[in-house]
């Protein structure tokens, strides 16, 4: 399991980075966003992978450690509302500036 | 004792925020109101912090004991750094009320004390991921603040700013998640205890996780290469968000003395001096960097902008030993360009609202004068004493540090006098309106706070001496956090 979740963090990670290094809006944004799931179960798995085991003491023998599930929770949060502000910024620069491009050249 | 009024720094800009955010279509009056009352309390409360604060003090959210709780620590380090925000807030915010710069789009007073929050916040928190949140929270309030009017232009510079600090964010989060794995903390005290046995095998890990972090700092701090952000956003930026901005790369810088003296000290065994091999180069580039563009630069914010980047590699030159003198130099040299940089950043939006071409008024031309005198680092004023200082406590490596620090206010000083000249002697338009007592009062009151840092040279250099005594000594602030299971 650590195998797979720790390639699944990879790819997310480079396929964030890739489209983050694109020139229109659009792919940075989705790029942004990859790289946020990305963060995010990697926060996840800050606390250890514990598979069949709630966070709550008592339920189990080895509880899991509710903190990094409150990160995660709050960094899902922030990167919702952060990824909903730049999407209305580059909605905003679009409309106003007649194109998506994000290194401030005009479009050929 | 326990202080709780020490959450008052942050829970007063965010309630008037909610209140102005509210009042901002139907009582704009009002909104103004609240937000000059809520910025004037917050330097009255942190002048009293400033002046009080002798050993740390906690607060504990929710009264649940640290590491588990979050707290909040006031020491003379957070005092300083609280009152700079308040007392560069203040002024900045006079001129923009004065001058209608609020009235350009809506919501301008919310996202201002929705901003000083988040910079309080930051300055309070004993908590690494509580200061994630208030980055988090100062920054969403800057991109607000910094597309503030709108224009296409700014728009397209706000994008480049957000994406920016939105891999800042991301880059902080995965260091947050290195530290934690190893740690199981993520109280600063309770790290700076543990990291002093922290196990061979995991020493690498947390090597990596400060160098992320220092990463993050410097993203916020403009060290080079982190810094192609700022001359766009802070030329882009309505000038007088980017004098309150004069604060926020102090952020950067604050946040690295912390974990540079209490987490990642240099004498620890686990990092060592990494912090400080990495600091020092990027600080001596982003000198160079920041002076070659004012040297280039072709209109008053974009030069600015790039004093401002020199200013940030001034401060970081000096914090990178984290030697008791280096920092209390570079404490003091960020008093100073907190101020001088913001005045510059009002002088231009004075310029900037008189026709192109025109002659621009004497009085106008003084102000510039003293900003550049005081940004550059000559006599008599406070960046004189700053640089000397900074040059005073790198003495020890003077023949890589002096020539860069010296190089870059020469190279300052020729790009602000060839501006100056071009901005107030060749313009043969007709006469610019002459300067209105609103326009003046927030400028002279900047220069005012300049003047007393260097009149009071003595008293604050000391005072700053004592902040530096207390960051190389951690264990009352770690006592302070009254954690769990130690003694």
């Amino acid at each position: 399991m650590e195998m797979l979740f720790a390639t699944a963090i990879g790819a997310l990670t480079f396929t964030g980075v890739y489209l983050m290094l694109r020139l229109r809006s659009f792919p940075m944004i989705l790029g942004l966003t990859f790289l946020s799931y990305a963060v995010n179960l990697f926060l996840f798995a800050a606390g250890r992978l514990t598979p069949d085991a709630a966070p709550i003491v008592g339920t189990t023998d080895a509880p899991a450690d509710p903190l990094p599930q409150a990160l995660v929770l709050t960094a899902i949060v922030i990167s919702f509302g952060m990824t909903a502000v730049i999407v209305m910024m580059s909605l905003g620069a679009r409309l106003e500036g007649g194109d998506d491009r994000v290194d401030g050249q005009d479009a050929p | 004792m326990t202080g709780d009024w020490i959450i008052a720094p942050i829970l007063l800009p965010a309630t008037l925020a909610g209140l102005a955010l509210l009042l901002a279509r139907t009582r704009p009056a009002l909104a103004r109101v609240l937000s000059l009352a809520g910025t004037t309390a917050l330097l009255a409360l942190a002048l009293w912090a400033l002046t009080t604060t002798t050993a740390p003090l906690a607060y504990r959210l929710g009264d649940w004991p640290a590491p588990f709780g979050i707290v909040l620590v006031l020491d003379r380090l957070s005092a300083l750094m609280l009152t700079l925000t308040a007392a560069l807030a203040l002024p900045v915010l006079i001129h923009a009320i004065a001058n209608g710069r609020d009235r350009q789009g809506a919501h301008f007073h919310a996202l201002w004390l929705f901003q000083l929050m988040g910079l309080n916040g930051a300055f309070l928190t004993a908590d690494a991921f509580n200061l994630f949140v208030f980055f988090e929270i100062l920054l969403i309030a800057s991109y607000g603040l910094m597309t503030h009017g709108g224009g296409a232009q700014r728009l397209r510079a706000g994008i480049a700013y957000i994406a920016v600090n939105l891999v800042g964010s991301t880059l902080f989060l995965f260091a947050l998640a290195t530290v934690y794995s190893v740690m199981g903390t993520l109280n600063l005290a309770d790290l700076a205890v543990k990291m002093a046995d922290l196990p061979e095998g995991d020493r690498a890990l947390m090597r990596l996780a400060a160098v992320l972090l220092l990463l993050v700092f410097a993203i916020k701090g403009a060290l080079v290469p982190l810094h192609i952000w700022l001359p766009g956003t802070y030329a882009q930026a309505p000038a007088v968000v980017a004098a309150l901005f004069a604060v926020m790369t102090k952020v950067g810088a604050y946040a690295a003395i912390r974990f540079g003296t209490l987490v990642f000290p240099p004498d620890l065994p686990a990092t060592g001096t990494i912090l400080s091999d990495l600091l020092l180069p990027a600080a001596l580039l982003t000198l160079a960097a920041g002076a070659f563009g004012a040297l280039a630069a072709r209109s008053l914010p974009q030069a600015a902008s790039f004093a401002a980047i020199v200013s940030m590699g001034t401060a970081f030159t000096a914090i990178a030993g984290f030697t008791p003198q280096g920092l209390a130099a570079a404490l003091y040299y960020i008093a100073h360009s907190t101020f001088a940089g913001a005045l510059l950043f009002l002088i231009s939006d004075l310029a900037a609202t008189r026709p192109a071409g025109s002659r621009l008024p004497g009085a106008l031309a003084a102000l510039f004068l003293t900003a550049a005198i005081a940004t550059v680092g000559l006599p008599p004023l406070s960046g004189f004493l700053g640089k000397l200082f900074v040059l005073q406590a790198t003495a020890p490596q003077a023949a890589l540090i002096w020539p860069a620090l010296l190089g870059a206010s020469f190279l300052m000083l020729l790009g602000l006098s060839r501006l100056g000249s071009d901005l107030f002697w060749k313009p043969q338009g007709p006469p610019a309106a002459p300067l209105t007592a609103a326009e003046v009062a927030a400028p002279l009151t900047l220069i005012a706070a300049l003047v007393a840092l260097t009149v009071f040279a003595g008293p604050a250099h000391d005072h700053m001496a004592r902040i530096a005594a207390d960051l190389s000594d951690p264990a009352p602030y770690i006592a302070a956090n009254a954690l769990e299971g130690t003694p």
